[in-house]
């Protein structure tokens, strides 16, 4: 281990999840235990919401039902574009619609399963548990799924479950249920019962006495800093993939939030943890600005394809068959082209490495639907797939159905975030991380379909179940932004904000971005190796000097100025990936979505190292020259055994 | 030292609404749709009434003087024909309200006008709606004063309703008004058919073609009707 | 295949720049070489910022977020046509629906509804407000009884969905010439309505969206189309038609459009 990466802290531990009582009664117990706000008291506590996402936007709407004052911030312009609007599959709910032997067990089986190892049990089946009702919360609030002819809802099995326990809104679920918690929202902003902040982005968290009580926000528009205070704050600010520059993720999709409240104390999880999705459109230039990701049911039909010499830059049409690798199928025969999302992505990298990838910048490989076509004949196809090949006509002018389509992995969903317990509550007090931003529910991979069931989950049922626990010691002494913790806060904004557009350099914002992204994508992506981590951990700290003596900010800190918030964003991304590969560097096994080259079977498959990493990595924020430091939290398998995954 | 910004971004309040029935704008479509079915009806019997001109003199005039006696002798004499009139001045009336309301609305809705503006699917028909139904007013003011009351008849007052016809459609610059008309009033009907349809919340996806169908068939009805007799009367077919 | 053509285009863009809500804006001319066929709109933008920012220049505001024609924030009015020449998102238009030597004239939505907030974004929060007053089902969290207590004829939910793909992104407003919000308006009276989760709320739904919308300085429906010629999801006229129907059952209904 290398020791002048990082020093090793106390051991942290959950608390809140009753332990004593068995797995499948303890949110019941948690719940009981859990105090409770008389709701007349409840009116004299506020709560800080940031983000309106599916955990925000369901949160704050059932947190101001509830009859709290809810104080809530967002970025865009309005609730309804959270970037969880951009879900396509669905989401899973164990409600064994279809008799096909599915439960909570299994739901929360194949989740701890699918991530590898790596998640917490305890939360895993509360997620399981509470996925009923979100469906029930769904269809009340009208969110159009998909039905069959008797007018009940369908459902399909999604990422290789064999259960059919995920339910749809055609290609646009993440709409939908976005749309379902939005105008709950909005209802409880008509009522008065929501204080609202459009367009206004979290920089600070202020912390009182060791207590989350408020943030420093900028108004994106007017540029005004200012100070709210509540008596609890919760972050459901969304995952971090942008990290990486191209991502599925929004334009706007950040990690600053969650990065100050981790600069605040926060202990932040598992960061090299990222889910790589295989079938995304591949860049087209260097212009590239974002990744769109194309729904992965594609592999049902589709065969991937390099070919076998490199370089080959014919037309697809114009190889012959046996000039052509079918490699998925050449080194999975048994899974073919529908092994998991992470040996897919990984594979396709190793083709391109190997100079045998196609399109511009060889960074494609073939997704070729001849068979399909002729097995099952073109309207069949059109029919399956006709939005997922409209889509790519528009986005690369190329008519798939003659050429077939070039995919490429990209960066979609990011299982670390910040630590929180089974109170979903961070390591500051008052501090709740809900959502993607939280480390939570997926360990070292995510399964399809349960991103949205998590954040609904969280926002829905768990939250308001467990932040009356700590919102029951109050109400808390008055505290406002003339505080000196508050005032610091804000000064700090400021001081950024101020120094970020005063060094008037000559690199821009997004050239730091996307030289970041180059390098994570690189080394900390797919695959990681020691020696990849190390030049990236060499070149991070040179990226972040010259970020702050030499980029160029333009424009002024009081208008509506796009340039000057991607600086503090990208000011933020930098301090992440840092430690984001030293965490990876750490991590010395393969699991989840990730292989690292030192741990692998002598079939060259992920080896994943229980004995030495059966843990949640946790990291405190240190300052700049001083190493993170580095809190373990074991995980114990009581109910789902440890087991290797294997697809060969 | 920083100041203690307090919240002064917040978003704009949801204004009021208005609450007043005839304040919202569906009502007052509907009112422009109800009297614009009304009219479409008088219309079509009044073209229809028109065509009593082929069958001569004695019979348009005796024509003209029945509408004035419908209903004698249980009611005096012309009471009908008030009714009708009345019904039809309100029906007017309404319909230009509520024309000059929306239209106002819509100015209010884009202060600024946009430097390049194309259309992508709007008709000839709705295009013209607003202008044609400014020129449909001023003809049917001058309809009325040269064929009702002669006051602008080139024949003059005091003289019967088939004088008046034929002296009017006798003049070549006369009937190319009234023709101009006519057509304006087509397009009006075809997109007002279709508008009122859609307006009362009878249209869908199935209906469409229907619709857009009855409204070409009502609008060429109407025009073709009411050109008949003038142009039979300029072309010297009537005398 | 498209990588080994390295056709590239130039264009005149003629974009409208302002400050803020308050100052006056005018359109100013810029010039684009180089442009990539397979470049989205908005990367043509951003490639035009970069330039602008190291020329210390103040670059273009323009809303976007998701780049997948699915969030709604970006949109701008492309020669006259809401989200230019294709029907789909701005994110989604390509650069390969352009020609080299166009001239582009570049304008922010505009609508009473919507003011400017700087050069091509707008205020779009007058669509929050008329989904506040009461484009929602009221159900409170916990409330729901099991997802199949009521069947949904499929059908209706079809539909349903239909009306609800609506992202809320403003180019009805932009494109139609009353500047009527009618076509969003009704999108969400036809989905919530369709559902029979949304019948206790019909009529009073459809009457305080209505004033609402009367309310926030866009238009009345005149039933023209341009709306819907330009919606990227392609929301139907026929929505429009069924809110004008449930307004007037409601009228009938003796419902009142109190809150």
């Amino acid at each position: 281990m290398t020791l002048e990466l990082f020093t090793v802290g106390e051991p942290i531990a959950d608390t809140k999840a009753p332990r004593d009582v068995p797995i499948n009664e303890r949110w019941n117990e948690r719940k009981f235990r859990a105090r409770l706000v008389n709701p007349a008291n409840r009116r004299r506590l506020s709560v800080i919401i940031v983000g309106t996402g599916l955990a925000g936007g369901s949160a704050a709407a059932t947190l101001a039902e509830a009859g709290y004052r809810v104080k809530n911030f967002w970025f865009q312009d309005s609730p309804r574009r959270a970037h969880s609007v951009a879900a396509q599959g669905g989401i899973n709910a164990a409600k064994n619609y279809r008799n096909d032997g599915d439960s909570v067990h299994r739901l929360f089986y194949d989740t701890v399963k699918g991530g590898d190892f790596r998640a917490r049990e305890d939360n895993v089946h509360r997620l399981a548990e509470v996925s009923g009702a979100i469906i029930d919360q769904c269809v009340a609030q009208g969110v159009p799924f998909a039905r069959e002819y008797g007018g009940l809802l369908d459902n399909r099995s999604f990422g290789g479950a064999q259960v059919s326990r995920t339910f749809y809104a055609r290609g646009q679920t993440g709409q939908q249920l976005l749309y379902g918690a939005y105008q709950a929202l909005e209802r409880q902003i008509g009522l008065g019962n929501v204080e609202q902040h459009p367009r206004t982005e979290m920089l600070d968290l202020v912390v009182v006495d060791g207590k989350a009580r408020g943030i420093v926000v900028r108004h994106l528009i007017t540029g005004e800093i200012s100070t709210h205070m509540a008596d609890a704050v919760v972050l459901a600010s969304g995952g971090y993939s942008n990290v990486f520059y191209l991502s599925t993720n929004a334009k706007g999709s950040n990690v600053t939030a969650a990065w100050r409240a981790h600069k605040r104390g926060a202990l932040f999880a598992n960061p090299c943890y990222t889910q790589i999705h295989p079938t995304c459109i591949p860049v087209s230039g260097d212009y590239q600005s974002k990744l769109t990701l194309m729904s992965e049911s594609l592999r049902n039909d589709g065969r991937v394809w390099v070919p076998k010499e490199r370089g080959d830059t014919r037309d697809p049409r114009q190889i012959p068959e046996d000039e052509r690798d079918y490699y998925l199928e050449r080194i999975y025969p048994a899974f073919g082209n529908l092994v998991p999302r992470d040996i897919a992505s990984r594979q396709a990298k190793n083709v391109t490495d190997e100079g045998r990838g196609v399109g511009p910048g060889g960074l494609g490989v073939y997704l070729d639907f001849t068979d399909a076509i002729q097995r099952l004949g073109r309207k069949a196809i059109e029919a399956k797939y006709g939005n997922l090949f409209d889509m790519y006509n528009r986005i690369t002018g190329e008519d798939a159905y003659e050429t077939g389509m070039r995919i490429y992995p990209a960066v979609h969903y990011t299982m670390g975030g910040l630590w929180v317990d089974y109170d979903l509550q961070s390591t500051i007090p008052g501090l709740f991380v809900i959502g993607e931003a939280n480390f939570s529910d997926h360990g070292a991979n995510r399964l399809g379909a349960s991103a949205l069931m998590q954040g609904l989950a969280d926002g829905y049922f768990v939250l308001p179940n467990t932040i009356n626990d700590y919102l029951a010691d109050g109400p808390f002494p008055k505290v406002d932004a003339t505080h000196p913790a508050a005032v610091e806060a804000e000064q700090s904004v400021r001081a950024q904000t101020e120094k970020l557009l005063s060094i008037n350099g000559t690199r821009t914002v997004a050239s730091f971005h996307r030289e970041l992204g180059k390098l994570m994508w690189d080394y900390c992506g797919m695959e990681r190796s020691e020696e990849g981590l190390r030049k990236a951990l060499d070149r991070i700290p040179e990226i972040r000097r010259e970020f702050w003596t030499n980029v160029k900010v333009s424009g002024e800190q009081g208008i509506y100025n796009q340039n000057l918030e991607h600086a503090g964003r990208v000011a933020d991304f930098i301090e992440l990936a840092e430690l984001m590969c030293v965490d990876a560097l750490h991590r010395n096994e393969s699991c989840g979505g990730h292989f690292r080259a030192e741990s692998q079977t002598p079939e060259g498959e992920a080896l994943r190292d229980d004995e030495n990493f059966a843990y949640v990595a946790a990291w405190e924020y240190t300052p700049e020259d001083v190493p993170p430091v580095l809190h373990r939290e074991a995980l114990e398998y009581e109910v789902v055994h440890l087991a290797q995954r294997s697809y060969k | 030292m920083a100041s203690v910004a307090t919240v002064t971004t917040q978003p704009a309040q949801r204004r009021a609404p208005k609450t007043g029935r005839f304040s919202n704008s569906v009502v007052k479509k509907t009112v422009m749709a109800v009297s614009g079915i009304i009219m479409i009806l008088y219309l079509l019997a009044h073209m229809v009434g028109n065509l009593h001109a082929f069958g001569g003199a004695e019979e348009f005039n005796g024509y003209s003087h029945w509408i004035r006696t419908i209903g004698e002798p249980a009611v005096p004499e012309q009471t009908t024909l008030w009714i009708i009139r009345l019904v039809l001045l309100a029906s007017v009336v309404l319909h230009f309200w509520a024309a000059i309301s929306l239209w106002r609305q819509a100015r209010r809705a884009r202060p600024v006008p946009y430097v390049t503006k194309k259309r992508v699917q709007q008709s000839f028909a709705s295009r013209t709606v607003r202008w044609g139904g400014v020129i449909l007013a001023l003809f049917i003011i001058w309809h009325i004063l040269d064929l009702t009351f002669g006051v602008v008849n080139p024949a003059g007052t005091g003289t019967t309703p088939y004088d008046r016809l034929i002296a009017s459609f006798s003049n070549i610059p006369i009937t190319l008004f009234y023709v101009a008309s006519m057509l304006i009033l087509g397009w009006h009907i075809r997109h007002g058919v279709f508008a009122a349809t859609q307006t009362l919340g009878q249209t869908n996806k199935k209906r469409e073609r229907a619709v857009n169908a009855i409204a070409y068939v009502v609008a060429t009805l109407l025009t073709a009707g009411f050109l008949l007799v003038p142009l039979s009367i300029a072309f010297g077919l009537i005398d | 295949m498209t990588s080994t053509e390295t056709r590239t285009m130039s264009l005149t863009l003629n974009i409208w720049r302002q400050r803020d809500r308050t100052k006056k804006g005018k359109m100013v001319t810029y010039h684009v070489t180089d442009v990539s066929p397979d470049m989205s709109f908005l990367e043509m933008l951003d490639v035009l910022n970069e330039k602008l920012i190291l020329e210390d220049d103040d670059p273009i505001a323009f809303d976007h977020d998701c780049r997948e024609g699915i969030c709604g924030s970006c949109g701008v009015m492309i020669d006259g046509i809401a989200h230019g020449p294709e029907q789909t998102a701005t994110c989604q238009l390509h650069m390969r629906s352009f020609k080299d030597g166009d001239v582009l004239d570049i304008e922010p939505w505009r609508s009473g509804g919507f003011p400017v907030v700087k050069d091509l974004a707008v205020d779009r929060s007058a669509f929050d407000r008329i989904i506040s007053a009461a484009g929602f089902i009221s159900a409170p969290t916990g409330t729901a009884p099991d997802a199949h207590a009521t069947p949904v004829p499929k059908n209706d939910s079809d539909a349903a969905f239909d009306a609800a793909t609506c992202i809320g992104c403003g180019a009805c407003v932009a494109a139609c010439p009353n500047g009527s919000a009618m076509l969003f308006t009704a999108a969400k009276v036809a989905h919530l309505g369709l559902m029979p989760q949304g019948q206790p709320e019909r009529d009073s739904r459809v009457l305080k969206m209505v004033a609402q919308q009367d309310a926030e300085d866009f238009g009345g429906c005149s039933n023209i189309g341009e709306c819907s010629a330009v919606c990227p999801k392609g929301i139907s006229m026929e929505t429009i038609s069924r809110l004008n129907h449930d307004l007037l059952g409601a009228l009938r209904a003796g419902a009142v459009p109190s809150s």
